[in-house]
C-alpha cells in the first residue's frame, strides 16, 4: 500500500491536489481536494442585489456568462421577470459562445496533450498525437487559437467582452444588435462551423451530432479525417471507454432556454430518467474545512472551519436525495437522450471517452442551433424588461437560478432580506463531480471513477489517473468559490 | 542574473485566488495568436497552470530551481490575489502537491525574479476577493486596494530593479499583457512607463471614455435610463468611463467590444478598490441630481454649467434615441449635400 499525493495538476481550471492509495498496482480509494477558498458567498452577503451580476461572474474565468446566467435567473426568479425573445436567445448564444469555447478549449489545450507525453511513445498513433497535439508548438495550435478567439467576437458583440461581461440581465440583454450586426453574427457562427467541420471532424455537422450508435460511429469513423477520428483511434488503443466510470448517476439543469424550450432538457439519469426535483438537492460539509451540517441551499452556510477533524478540502459535497451525481456534457446528453451517447453508457458506462465525446457532439449539435437563434432575432424588438415603479424587484424573497454551464449543472440560491442579499449559496458543476466525501463516507464522482485506474511502478504521477481526472473537464475556482 | 542568455526571456505564470480569467483571457490574442505573439517575443514558458504539459513532479523539481536560482527565472507572472489567511497562515491556499501556502512560493520566487509582472486587478491590489469584510484576506503582491505595500511590501524591487508591474484589469485585455511582456523583452519598459499605481503607462495614459461609442449621448446628457437603452450610461447606470485608466474603447475586445459597447457600466475594473465602489455598481451615486463621481480633470462647476447648456440644446434625434434600445429617430439626409 503506497500514498501519491498529486499537484500541482495543471490544465485543469484552477488548483487541484489528489491523493491516491495504490495497492497491487491499483487506485484503491482517492481523496479530491480543492486547495483555494476565496469566500464569494461570504462577500456577496450584505451586497444590493444587482451587484451580484458584478460579482458572481468573477468566480470564474472560463464559465463567467454561465455564472452570471446563474445569478440573473436567481435575480428574475425571485421577482418575476420574462425576458422577451430577443433576450432569452441572446442568452442561448452568449451561453453557448462561452460553452463551446470551453469544449474546443478543453480538447485542444487541457485534455488531448497528455497523448503527446513521451510514456505513449512506442504507440502506433503517437508520432501524429504528438505533432498535433503537444502543448504550444502543436500543429493544432494553428488552426485552434484563431478559430477560438473569432469564435469569441460573438461576445465582443452581443456582450462587451469575455469574460466578466454585465450584458446578460434579470430582464435579458443589454446588448441590441443592428441589423448590420446581425449579419456579422451569421458571418462569424459559419466561419466557427467551417474551422469544426474541416479540423475536428471533417464532415458536416449534421453527419456527426445524427450519428445513432456505436456502429453508425464505427462506420464513420473509417478512413476518416479530423481529430475527432484522432481521438477515436487513441481511445481504442488504450481503452479510454473502460477508464474512468464513476456511479452513472446523471444531473442536467436544462440548458439553452429559448422561446421554444430547452435545446438539452433538465432532469436525472440513473438507470432511468426522472424529472429534476430541486428539493432534493443538499450539500454536506462534514468533509470540507467548513462548519456546519448538511443542508439544502437555500438554508446552506458558508463558514470557514479550517481545523475540522476528517476535512480534506474546503469543497462541500452536494447530494440528490442522498446521492452522487455526475454533471457536464455527458449528464446533459444521457438526459437528452442522445442515441450515441445512450448507446456508449448502455455498453461501457460513463468514461472518460464517453466524456469526452459529449463534449464534441455538442459541438456539433449546438452550432447549428445557434445559426438559428441568430436567425430569429428581431432588431428592433425589446431586448431587456425591468423592473418597474409598480411592480419593483421586491425587497424580500428567494430565488434560485439553475442553469447549465459547459461542465455541468449550476445553482445559485439567493434570499433577499430588506432589499440586501441576506444569503447566496453556489453548486457549481466541479462541486459536484470533484465532491469529497459525504457523512455515509460516500465517496465523490471523481472519486469512485479513479478507483482501480492502473498505476506502473515508476510513475509519480500516473498518467491514466490525469486523463480520469481531465476528463471532467474541471473547473476548480467554481468547485468552492 | 545573465541579461544576454541567448534564448530569450523565460516566463513562470502562477495563480492564486482569482478566477483564471486573466488567462483564459490572454487566449483571445489575435493577429497573431498567443503562442506566436510570445515566440517572437522570445518568451518561453517555464510552465504555465493552464497551458504547459507538466504537472506534478516536474513542477515541483521546476518550482524549487527557480527558487533556490538553478533555473534563472526571467519573468514571474502572478495571476490572482495572495490570500494571508486564515489569520496570516496563507492556508486558504495551500499550493497543491506542496503543502506550503502560496503566499510563500510567491515571496520566496518573487525574490529570484529579473521581472516580476501582477497580471490582474486581484495581483495588482487585492481586487474582487478583498470585497466585503474581505474574508481572506486578500491582498495584491505590492498594494492592498490603493495603500502600498501588499504581500511584498513597498520597498520591493525585482532584480531588474523594476517594482511589481501591475497590468490591472478585471480581466485584463490580452494586449495589456502581451505589450508588457513585448517591452520587457525589448527593454522597453522603464520607471517612467508606469503609472503612479506602477501600471503600464501603455494602457493607462488613457481614460475608458475616450472613444467610447456613447460620446454624442455624453455631449448632450442624453442618458440611459434603463439596460439596453443607448444613451450615455454615467448619469444613472453607474458609468465610471470618465473617470477610468484603460484603452478599452480605442483597443478594444473581443474583435469589437468594450463594457460600454456592451451596453453596460465601466465598473473601473483596472483601479484599487473598484470591488467596492460604495454604491451599487450601476446606480450613479448623485448629490442634488448631480453624479459625485465627475469626470476626471473637471472642475465640478464647468461641467454642471456645461450639462445644463448641452442638455437644453439636445438634439430630438439624440434625446430620443438615449432611452430606446435602437435607433427611433435616423440622422436626417440632407438634399443640399454636406459642406
Amino acid at each position: 500500500m503506497t500514498e501519491l499525493i498529486l499537484g500541482p495538476f495543471n490544465r485543469v481550471e484552477g488548483d487541484l491536489e489528489v491523493r491516491l492509495t495504490i495497492a497491487e498496482g491499483r487506485v484503491q480509494s482517492a481523496r479530491v481536494s480543492s486547495p483555494l477558498y476565496r469566500g464569494f458567498e461570504e462577500i456577496l452577503t450584505g451586497k444590493a442585489p444587482g451587484d451580484a451580476l458584478v460579482i458572481a461572474p468573477r468566480i470564474c474565468g472560463i464559465c463567467s456568462v454561465s455564472q452570471s446566467h446563474a445569478a440573473a435567473a436567481a435575480l428574475r426568479r425571485l421577482g418575476g421577470l420574462e425576458p422577451p425573445a430577443n433576450g432569452r436567445l441572446a442568452t442561448c448564444l452568449i451561453s453557448a459562445c462561452e460553452n463551446l469555447a470551453d469544449h474546443l478549449t478543453h480538447f485542444y489545450l487541457f485534455f488531448m496533450p497528455d497523448f503527446a507525453r513521451p510514456q505513449y511513445r512506442d504507440r502506433a498513433w503517437f508520432d501524429q498525437a504528438e505533432r498535433r497535439f503537444r502543448p504550444i508548438t502543436g500543429t493544432a495550435m494553428e488552426a485552434v487559437l484563431p478559430a477560438r478567439a473569432e469564435l469569441m467576437h460573438l461576445m465582443g458583440l452581443m456582450a462587451g467582452r469575455w469574460p466578466h461581461t454585465l450584458s446578460l440581465q434579470p430582464g435579458g440583454s443589454t446588448r441590441p444588435l443592428t441589423a448590420a450586426e446581425l449579419l456579422r453574427l451569421l458571418t462569424l457562427l459559419r466561419t466557427f462551423r467551417g474551422f469544426l467541420e474541416r479540423h475536428t471532424f471533417g464532415d458536416r455537422l449534421e453527419s456527426v451530432s445524427g450519428l445513432d450508435g456505436l456502429e453508425a460511429l464505427g462506420r464513420w469513423r473509417e478512413g476518416r479525417a479530423g481529430d475527432l477520428a484522432r481521438f477515436l483511434d487513441v481511445a481504442e488503443d488504450l481503452g479510454l471507454a473502460g477508464l474512468g466510470r464513476a456511479n452513472d448517476h446523471f444531473l442536467s439543469f436544462g440548458a439553452y432556454r429559448s422561446p421554444d424550450g430547452h435545446l438539452f432538457p433538465s432532469g436525472v439519469w440513473d438507470g432511468v430518467p426522472h424529472a429534476l426535483d430541486s428539493r432534493l438537492i443538499t450539500e454536506d460539509p462534514s468533509h470540507a474545512w467548513m462548519a456546519g451540517d448538511t443542508r439544502a441551499p437555500a438554508q446552506g452556510l458558508t463558514r470557514p472551519a479550517p481545523d475540522r477533524p476528517g476535512a480534506y478540502t474546503w469543497c462541500k459535497a452536494p447530494r440528490y436525495g442522498g446521492g452522487v451525481m455526475e454533471t457536464g456534457a455527458l449528464a446533459r446528453q444521457m438526459v437528452a437522450g442522445h442515441p450515441l451517447i445512450r448507446d456508449l453508457v448502455a455498453r461501457s458506462g460513463g468514461s472518460v471517452l464517453a466524456r469526452v465525446l459529449s463534449r464534441l457532439l455538442e459541438l456539433a449539435i449546438v452550432v447549428p442551433e445557434m445559426e438559428r437563434w441568430a436567425q430569429a432575432l428581431r432588431p428592433g424588438e425589446p431586448w431587456c424588461r425591468t423592473w418597474q415603479h409598480k411592480a419593483p424587484l421586491p425587497e424580500e424573497g428567494s430565488g434560485a437560478g439553475l442553469v447549465e454551464a459547459a461542465r455541468g449543472a449550476l445553482g445559485h440560491w439567493l434570499t433577499l432580506r430588506q432589499g440586501r442579499i441576506a444569503a447566496y449559496q453556489i453548486i457549481a458543476p466541479t462541486t459536484w463531480n470533484f465532491s469529497p466525501r459525504d457523512q455515509e463516507g460516500t465517496p465523490g464522482a471523481l472519486e469512485q471513477a479513479l478507483v482501480g485506474v492502473a498505476v506502473a511502478e515508476d510513475e509519480d504521477t500516473p498518467v491514466a489517473v490525469q486523463h480520469v481526472v481531465r476528463s471532467f473537464d474541471p473547473c476548480m475556482v467554481c468547485t468552492v468559490h | 542574473m545573465n541579461a544576454s542568455r541567448q534564448d530569450g526571456l523565460n516566463l513562470l505564470w502562477l495563480q492564486s485566488g482569482g478566477c483564471g480569467g486573466c488567462t483564459l483571457s490572454l487566449l483571445n490574442a489575435e493577429q497573431p495568436h498567443l503562442y506566436q505573439q510570445l515566440d517572437q517575443a522570445g518568451i518561453r514558458l517555464l510552465w504555465h497552470p493552464s497551458l504547459s504539459l507538466e504537472t506534478g513532479r516536474a513542477v515541483l523539481d521546476l518550482l524549487a530551481a527557480c527558487e533556490d536560482g538553478r533555473e534563472p527565472l526571467d519573468i514571474l507572472c502572478v495571476e490572482g490575489s495572495l490570500l494571508t489567511g486564515p489569520k496570516g497562515t496563507g492556508r486558504f491556499h495551500v499550493l497543491s502537491g506542496t503543502g506550503r501556502p502560496m503566499i510563500d512560493w510567491v515571496r520566496g520566487l518573487a525574490a529570484r525574479a529579473r521581472h516580476v509582472v501582477a497580471v490582474g486587478t486581484c495581483a495588482a491590489f487585492g481586487g474582487v476577493p478583498a470585497a466585503g469584510d474581505n474574508p481572506t484576506g486578500a491582498l495584491g503582491l505590492q498594494y492592498d486596494g490603493d495603500l502600498a505595500g501588499g504581500l511584498l511590501g513597498q520597498g520591493f524591487r525585482a532584480a531588474g530593479g523594476l517594482p511589481v508591474i501591475n497590468v490591472a484589469g478585471c480581466p485584463t485585455h490580452p494586449g495589456w499583457v502581451l505589450d508588457t511582456l513585448l517591452a520587457l523583452s525589448l527593454d522597453r519598459l522603464a520607471a517612467p512607463d508606469l503609472d503612479p499605481l506602477n501600471r503600464p503607462r501603455l494602457y493607462t495614459d488613457q481614460l475608458v471614455h475616450h472613444g467610447c461609442p456613447r460620446n454624442e449621448y455624453y455631449e448632450f446628457k442624453a442618458s440611459a435610463e434603463k439596460p439596453s437603452d443607448q444613451g450615455c450610461l454615467m448619469e444613472n447606470l453607474g458609468c465610471k468611463g470618465t473617470q477610468a485608466h484603460a484603452d478599452c474603447n480605442t483597443r478594444l475586445w473581443n474583435g469589437s467590444g468594450s463594457c460600454v459597447r456592451g451596453g453596460y457600466a465601466c465598473v473601473s475594473c483596472t483601479e484599487p478598490r473598484f470591488e467596492e465602489p460604495g454604491h451599487p455598481f450601476a446606480e450613479t451615486p448623485k448629490i442634488a441630481g448631480i453624479p459625485i463621481g465627475l469626470p476626471s480633470d473637471m472642475p465640478k462647476a464647468w461641467f454642471v454649467a456645461l450639462a445644463a447648456l448641452s442638455k437644453s440644446a439636445t438634439p430630438r434625434r439624440v434625446r430620443e434615441n438615449a432611452v430606446a434600445d435602437h435607433a427611433v429617430v435616423t440622422p436626417a439626409v440632407r438634399k443640399t449635400g454636406l459642406r
